[in-house]
């Protein structure tokens, strides 16, 4: 007579803690509703019925940055956006990650000129570089499970150090 | 030409001195700088162009007598036309009355054009840059203004270029 009857045969499961905490993390990585040129529609597309990202519990897009964790630079950064985006950035809550989709957020693509910043990585730290112009939902899927399994292999209190 | 823009192309020509020119029946006229308002005027008074659609400029540079040239493209609902004005502008210091007055959509136009050609609008209500950010230096249509190109990275040169990109730091 005791919780194990009422479970049945599942058992349990031992982890430690920063296991725990990353698993959490994974599966619940709230991205932010942040979409800057044509890469959004294809982040529209990977968020829609065909491609689901709510599978990895990032179903829900927050429009706002303190309850987001995940930001999407998707598409072209202007010098003028850029300041923005470094705000956008500094008001999401800690652990937060950077997800650089498409070419001209990763090195600005063609667009080798004055008006935009040559890769957003010179405003905010990027973990995950996409490629493609614009990148395929499954890109962008692909790009997201990369992140995942970056934050799998964190630590609780390494979240800064491991960058 | 077009029967229904004599009557304005032959007001303009007479009283204003413009000059008028036509390609695959669009019409173009040129007007000195300082009378582009009483042009516009006569225009929106008394032959029905009510609308202007579009202002911009063009840099012809390395000529530099005339350098810009600030085109407005006027309509008539009334009358179904379309009247191109052409201003030509010196490389020196260009600037040109403002439309604003007349066509108060033109705002916006004078201030993008202040923005990527450094055209002055005297008596604006509010020039300021509209593109750019507002302590930008120079400005970027003029075609002597340098791209900002940044030396492209490949694999033979993957670390020079790489030491020098400023990498933000958390």
């Amino acid at each position: 007579m005791g919780v194990e009857q009422k479970l049945g045969n599942m058992g349990v499961v031992t982890l430690n803690l920063e296991q725990t905490v990353n698993w959490a993390r994974t599966n619940s990585m709230w991205p932010m509703l942040f979409g800057l040129a044509c890469c959004a529609i294809e982040m529209m597309a990977a968020q829609a019925s065909n491609y689901d990202v709510s599978r990895f519990g990032m179903e829900l897009m927050r429009a706002s940055p303190r309850q987001s964790d995940l930001m999407i630079v998707a598409g072209r950064v202007s010098r003028k956006m850029a300041p923005v985006l470094r705000r956008l950035y500094d008001q999401m809550p800690d652990p937060k990650w950077v997800l650089s989709m498409g070419d001209c957020a990763s090195c600005t693509g063609v667009f080798n000129n004055y008006a935009l910043v040559q890769g957003v990585d010179e405003v905010v730290p990027v973990d995950v570089y996409v490629a493609g112009c614009p990148p395929r939902p499954e890109a962008l899927i692909h790009g997201i499970i990369t992140l995942h399994e970056k934050v799998r292999g964190e630590g609780l209190k390494t979240w800064t150090a491991t960058r | 030409m077009n029967e229904s823009f004599e009557p304005v192309v032959n007001a303009l020509t007479q009283r204003l001195g413009a000059e008028a020119s036509e390609f695959r029946g669009e019409v173009t006229l040129m007007i000195a700088p300082e009378k582009i308002v009483d042009a516009c005027r006569i225009l929106r008074d008394e032959f029905g162009f009510e609308m202007l659609i579009a202002a911009t400029g063009v840099d012809y540079w390395p000529e530099t007598k005339p350098r810009f040239n600030v085109i407005y493209l006027i309509y008539s609902f009334t009358h179904n036309l379309n009247l191109n004005l052409h201003v030509p502008l010196d490389g020196n210091a260009p600037h040109l009355p403002t439309v604003e007055g007349i066509y108060p959509n033109a705002n916006w136009y004078e201030r993008e054009m202040w923005d990527m050609f450094g055209l002055r609008f005297d008596g604006h209500s509010d020039l300021r840059r509209i593109l750019m950010p507002a302590d930008w230096e120079g400005h970027p249509l003029r075609k002597d203004y340098p791209l900002g190109y940044e030396e492209v990275q490949f694999s033979f040169n993957y670390k020079e270029v790489d030491s020098k990109k400023p990498y933000a730091k958390d």
